[in-house]
C-alpha cells in the first residue's frame, strides 16, 4: 500500500463530500417549516419581530447564496451558528460527541465480543443444536429494529423491575465505585440494544467466513499434522477468516450511527444523534448540516478505513 | 348587583370599612366564587393581600436534589431570545423579573418592593406611566447589587433591532426612565389598560448590566453569559448543555428569606412526552415534567404506578373552529380567500348557527380532552374574569337541520344540502396531531347527519404553523373553510390577544399574511368597542368590555370555541409546586418544595 493510494481515496473523498453537502443544503431549503415557527402561535410576540430574525439570518437569501456562504465559512473552518441557541455549532457538537462515541464504541465491542465466539462455534459444528439456536436468535437480532427493542427493554428493565433508570443522564450522581456503577447502568440498555442488533448480524458473517476457510487445504493439512482441533480453529481458521469481518465492521460503522440516532433519542443520550433529531424538529440548518457532515466525514473515513484494513491484513490483495 | 353597587362594595373594602371575608361572602351570596370575587378586588385596586403563602420549610436548603424533565430541553439562557416556552423556563431558573403571574393571574412582586396601584402612586392617573418601586438588597449572583440601572439597560438591550431580541415587542414602544437607585419609571405614549408587559412574567426576566453592556446590539450573540446566566434567582448557574442539561445549585444569598428548599437543581431534556411521564409519575426517578402533551387515558393509566400524580391548572388556550368570511375556492388578485369575496355559504347565518350545533363539544371534552381540557363557550375563556355567562353551547341536530330548512338549504340528490346550486361541502383543516383528527372526525359524523360534507385535511404542524409566505397551507393563508388549532393570551389579560377580530389585522397578501385576523371577519362595531377597552382604564369596565366583545364574536359565529385546553405537568406525589398558565412553569420555584 502507498501514500499514494491512500492520496488518491482522499481526493475522491472530497467530492463525494461536496455533493452530500449540496443535496443536503438544497433539500433542506427546500423542506417546509421555519426555526422561528414557534413564534408565529404567540400573539405577544409582533410578527415583524420574526421578520427581523429571518432578515438577520439570512433566511430570506436565495438557497445557492446560502450555500456559498455556508461553504466558504465551512471551508474557513467556521461551522456557523445554531439559529435556535445561538451557540456555535462545533461548540454543540463537541459537547455530545464523546457519549455517541463511547456509547456506540461499547456496543461495537459488546457485538465483537459476542459475534467471533458464537459464530466461530457454530461454523465449528454446523447444523448442530448450538448452530440453529445462534441461527435462530441472529435472525430475531437483526429482524427486529432497534427502537422496538429498545422499548421492550424499557419495559421490562425499567416500568416492570424497576432495574435501570428510563433517563440517560450526563450528570451522574455519586463518587467513586458508585458513580461508576451509575454510569455502568445507565448505560446498559442502549448499549445492549445497539450492540445485539450489531453483534447479530455480525454472527451470520463470522459464520460463514469461518465455514469457506474451514474447508481450505490448509486446515486439513495443519489436521493431519496433529495439532488439536482448538488450536487449528485460533490459529489457523479464525485468523483468516476474521479478514473479511474486521472490513466488514468497518463498513457497518455508518449503519450503527444511524441505529444510534434512534436509540439516543429514546433513552435520550444526549449525544449527536439526539442533536440531530432535535434540530430537525426545529429546521435548525446549520446544526443539521453540521452533524450531517460529521455523519458523512465519519462514513467515507470509515470506508477509507475498511480498504487499507485489508489491504494491510491480506498482503495478498494490493492496493493502487 | 350591577357595576356601581360593585364598584360601591370594592371601595368599601379599600377604605378598610368592609372586610375582604365580608366582601367575598357578599359576592358568594349573589352567586360569585370566591376566586373571582378576589380578582374582583385585586383589578378594583383594593389593597393587594399577599396570596396565602403554603411554603413550610423553615430553613434555606437541605433539600435535597430537584430534578425535572423537559421533554424539549431548553437551547439558550438568554431571556431575550427565548424562541419557546423550554428557553423561558431555562432563563427563569437564574433570571427573575420584576413580578410574575401566579396561577389566577394576579401580579405576584418578585424584584419588585410592590406591585404599582394607583393607591401607592405607581400607577398615573392617566394611564401613561408605571413607577416601579425596586426591592433594595438583591444581589446578582456574583454580588453586585441589583438597580435600576440594570432595569433601564434591560429596556436600552432588548428594543435595539440589532440586538434581535425575541421579547422586543414589550419595549420597542415604551420609554423607560431612572428615577434614584431603586426606582424606575415606564412611559407610554398612549394610556394603556395593561401596562405589564415590560418586566413582568416572562417577557419581563432581567439580566445584568454590568455582564451584557459590551454585548449589546449586533453582538448580542458573543455574549459568554448567553450560556453561563448571572441571575438573581434561587439557583445559581453550574453546568449547560443546550437542549440536554441544566444544572444548578443553592444560592445561599437569595433575597427571599428560607428559600429555596432543594439545594441543588437539575433539568434534563429531550425524549418524549409519554416517557417523561413515565419517568415522573410510573417510575418516579424525576420530580416534575412539564407540558405533558398525552391523552389523558395514558396518564391516568402511568398514575396508577403511584409514583406522582398529574397537576391541571387554567391557561389561555383555546382549541377553536374559525369559519372563513371569505371565499377560499375564488383567487382575486392573485390570492385566495381575499377580502374582496365573500364566502358562498358560510356568509348565511343559518349555517353558521347549524355548525354551531354540530359541534359536540361535550363529547369532545369527554372522550378525548380529558382532565387537560373544558368544552367552552367562550372564545375568551381565561383568565376566569373575562369568561362571559351569557354565552351557551348546545349539541342538537336535529335543531341544526330544522335550521338549514328554514333557511332553505335541501337536501341534494347526493344528501347533500343546496340552495341556489351552492353545495353545503367543506373543507376543514388542522394539524396533524391525534385529538385534533379525532375531533374532526367527530364533527364531520355530526354534520354528515345533517347533511353538510365535510372533507377533512390534516397539515404537518411544521407547515401549517409555519409563517412561510410561499406555502398555501399555512393557517395564516385559510385557504379552506373552516379550520381548528389552539391559541390564547400568555398573559392573563387578552388585550392583544384579541386582536385577531380586528378589521386593520386582516392576515392577506398584502401583509404577507402576518396579520393577526385569521377568519378575515370585518364588524365596525366591534372594532370601536375594542379601541374603546384598551383605552379604558377602570379594569371592571374594561372586563366587562372585553366579555362583550367576546360574546359578539362567538354569537356572529366567527369562530366556534371547542375546548379550554389546560397546562398540564407531572409531579412528584410530595412536590408542591405551583405551575401557572401565564408565566413560566417556573415562575415559584424558589417556593417549591416537598412536603414530608
Amino acid at each position: 500500500m502507498s501514500t499514494d493510494f491512500l492520496l488518491r481515496r482522499i481526493m475522491i473523498a472530497i467530492p463525494s463530500l461536496l455533493g452530500i453537502s449540496v443535496v443536503l443544503f438544497t433539500v433542506l431549503a427546500l423542506a417546509p417549516g421555519d426555526p422561528f415557527g414557534e413564534l408565529v402561535t404567540n400573539p405577544n410576540v409582533p410578527a415583524e419581530v420574526r421578520l427581523a430574525l429571518r432578515a438577520k439570518f439570512g433566511l430570506d437569501d436565495p438557497v445557492h447564496l446560502r450555500y456559498i456562504r455556508w461553504l466558504w465559512a465551512m471551508l474557513q473552518g467556521d461551522w456557523g451558528f445554531s439559529f435556535v441557541s445561538r451557540v456555535n455549532v462545533d461548540t454543540l457538537i463537541l459537547q455530545r460527541l464523546p457519549t455517541t462515541i463511547s456509547v456506540i464504541g461499547a456496543s461495537q465491542l459488546l457485538a465483537i465480543l459476542i459475534a467471533v465466539p458464537v459464530g466461530v462455534l457454530a461454523a465449528a459444528k454446523p447444523y448442530s443444536m448450538f448452530d440453529q439456536i445462534a441461527n435462530t436468535f441472529a435472525f430475531i437480532g437483526f429482524s427486529l429494529p432497534t427502537f422496538f427493542t429498545g422499548l421492550l427493554l424499557i419495559l421490562v428493565f425499567s416500568v416492570n423491575l424497576n432495574w435501570l433508570p428510563i433517563v440517560y443522564s450526563t450528570e451522574i450522581a455519586g463518587h467513586g465505585m458508585a458513580y461508576v456503577w451509575n454510569a455502568v447502568r445507565q448505560a446498559i440498555m442502549p448499549v445492549a440494544v445497539l450492540g445485539l442488533f450489531q453483534g447479530a448480524s455480525l454472527v451470520r458473517y463470522v459464520r460463514s467466513s469461518v465455514l469457506e476457510v474451514i474447508k481450505l487445504d490448509f486446515v486439513t493439512t495443519a489436521r493431519s499434522k496433529g495439532i488439536g482441533e482448538r488450536k487449528v480453529l485460533v490459529l489457523h481458521v479464525v485468523r483468516n477468516a476474521l479478514i473479511p469481518v474486521v472490513t466488514l465492521v468497518a463498513l457497518q460503522m455508518p449503519i450503527v450511527f444511524g441505529g444510534a440516532i434512534v436509540t439516543e433519542q429514546i433513552f435520550r443520550v444526549p449525544g449527536i444523534g439526539s442533536l440531530l433529531i432535535s434540530a430537525m424538529l426545529a429546521n435548525d440548518t446549520p446544526v443539521i448540516m453540521g452533524v450531517t457532515f460529521v455523519f458523512s466525514c465519519l462514513v467515507v473515513f470509515f470506508n477509507l478505513l475498511a480498504d487499507v484494513l485489508y489491504g494491510w491484513l491480506d498482503p495478498r490483495i494490493a492496493l493502487r | 348587583m350591577d357595576e356601581r353597587e360593585l364598584k360601591g362594595l370594592i371601595g368599601k373594602v379599600r377604605n378598610g370599612k368592609l372586610s375582604r371575608r365580608g366582601f367575598i361572602s357578599r359576592m358568594a351570596a349573589v352567586g360569585l366564587a370566591a376566586p373571582l370575587a378576589t380578582q374582583l378586588l385585586a383589578i378594583g385596586g383594593a389593597a393587594q393581600a399577599q396570596p396565602k403563602s403554603g411554603y413550610k420549610p423553615t430553613k434555606r436548603g437541605g433539600g435535597g436534589a430537584l430534578k425535572v424533565l423537559w421533554w424539549q430541553g431548553p437551547t439558550l439562557l438568554n431571556p431575550h431570545f427565548a424562541t419557546g416556552t423550554k428557553d423561558q423556563d431555562g432563563s427563569r431558573v437564574f433570571y427573575e423579573p420584576l413580578a410574575g403571574w401566579d396561577p389566577d393571574g394576579t401580579m405576584i412582586p418578585v424584584l419588585a418592593a410592590e406591585v404599582p396601584t394607583r393607591e401607592n402612586g405607581g400607577l398615573a392617573a392617566d394611564g401613561k406611566s408605571v413607577t416601579w418601586k425596586l426591592k433594595q438588597g438583591v444581589k446578582w449572583h456574583d454580588g453586585k447589587p441589583f438597580t435600576a440601572d440594570d432595569v433601564v439597560f434591560n429596556w436600552e438591550y432588548a428594543r435595539d433591532p440589532a440586538t434581535a431580541a425575541v421579547s422586543s415587542g414589550a419595549y420597542k414602544d415604551i420609554k423607560v426612565e431612572k428615577i434614584d437607585q431603586f426606582t424606575v419609571k415606564v412611559m407610554f405614549d398612549v394610556a394603556k389598560a395593561f401596562w405589564a408587559e415590560a418586566f413582568v412574567g416572562v417577557a419581563g426576566m432581567i439580566i445584568p448590566k454590568h455582564l451584557f453592556e459590551n454585548f449589546a446590539g449586533a453582538k448580542s450573540r458573543e455574549a459568554p453569559t448567553n450560556l453561563s446566566p448571572v441571575g438573581t434567582g434561587p439557583y445559581l448557574f453550574k453546568e449547560f448543555k443546550p437542549g440536554d442539561l441544566l444544572t444548578g445549585v443553592i444560592n445561599p444569598n437569595y433575597h427571599m428569606p428560607n428559600k429555596p428548599y432543594f439545594d441543588s437543581f437539575e433539568l434534563k431534556g429531550g425524549g418524549d412526552a409519554v416517557s417523561a411521564a413515565r419517568a415522573v409519575l410510573q417510575t418516579g426517578e424525576y420530580d416534575f415534567a412539564w407540558n405533558m402533551q398525552v391523552e389523558d387515558e395514558v396518564l391516568l393509566r402511568l398514575e396508577k404506578g403511584g409514583k406522582g400524580r398529574v397537576h391541571i391548572n387554567e391557561s389561555g388556550s383555546m382549541e377553536h373552529i374559525q369559519l372563513n368570511t371569505t371565499d377560499p375556492w375564488t383567487e382575486v388578485d392573485g390570492e385566495r380567500a381575499s377580502i374582496k369575496t365573500v364566502h358562498p355559504s358560510l356568509s348565511d347565518p343559518a349555517v353558521r348557527d347549524a355548525l354551531a350545533l354540530l359541534v359536540d363539544r361535550d363529547s369532545v371534552e369527554k372522550y378525548i380532552y380529558g382532565r387537560t381540557g373544558v368544552a367552552a363557550n367562550n372564545y375568551l375563556h381565561n383568565p376566569s374574569r373575562f369568561r362571559s355567562k351569557n354565552t351557551t353551547r348546545e349539541f342538537n341536530i336535529d335543531k341544526a337541520i330544522a335550521l338549514l330548512d328554514k333557511a332553505g338549504w335541501k337536501p341534494g340528490a347526493d344528501g347533500i344540502r343546496e340552495k341556489a346550486g351552492k353545495k353545503l361541502k367543506y373543507v376543514f383543516q388542522t394539524s396533524i396531531n391525534q385529538p385534533r383528527q379525532k375531533t374532526q372526525a367527530i364533527i364531520k359524523q355530526a354534520c354528515q347527519k345533517a347533511g353538510i360534507e365535510i372533507e377533512i385535511k390534516s397539515v404537518t404542524a411544521s407547515v401549517f404553523f409555519s409563517s412561510d409566505v410561499a406555502n398555501p397551507d399555512t393557517y395564516p393563508h385559510f385557504y379552506c373553510d373552516l379550520q381548528m388549532y389552539t391559541t390564547g393570551p400568555t398573559l392573563p389579560d387578552p388585550g392583544v390577544w384579541m386582536q385577531s377580530y380586528l378589521s386593520r389585522e386582516v392576515a392577506q397578501k398584502e401583509n404577507k399574511w402576518q396579520g393577526r385576523n385569521i377568519t378575515r371577519w370585518r364588524n365596525k362595531e366591534w372594532d370601536d368597542l375594542y379601541f374603546k377597552a384598551e383605552a379604558e382604564l377602570d379594569p371592571v369596565k374594561r372586563v366587562a368590555m372585553h366579555i362583550q366583545l367576546n360574546d359578539m364574536v362567538v354569537n356572529n359565529r366567527v369562530v366556534i370555541p371547542v375546548i379550554a385546553r389546560s397546562g398540564v405537568s407531572a409531579m412528584n406525589l410530595k412536590l408542591v409546586a405551583n405551575p401557572s398558565g401565564w408565566d413560566s412553569n417556573f415562575w415559584d420555584l424558589q417556593d417549591w418544595f416537598k412536603d414530608a
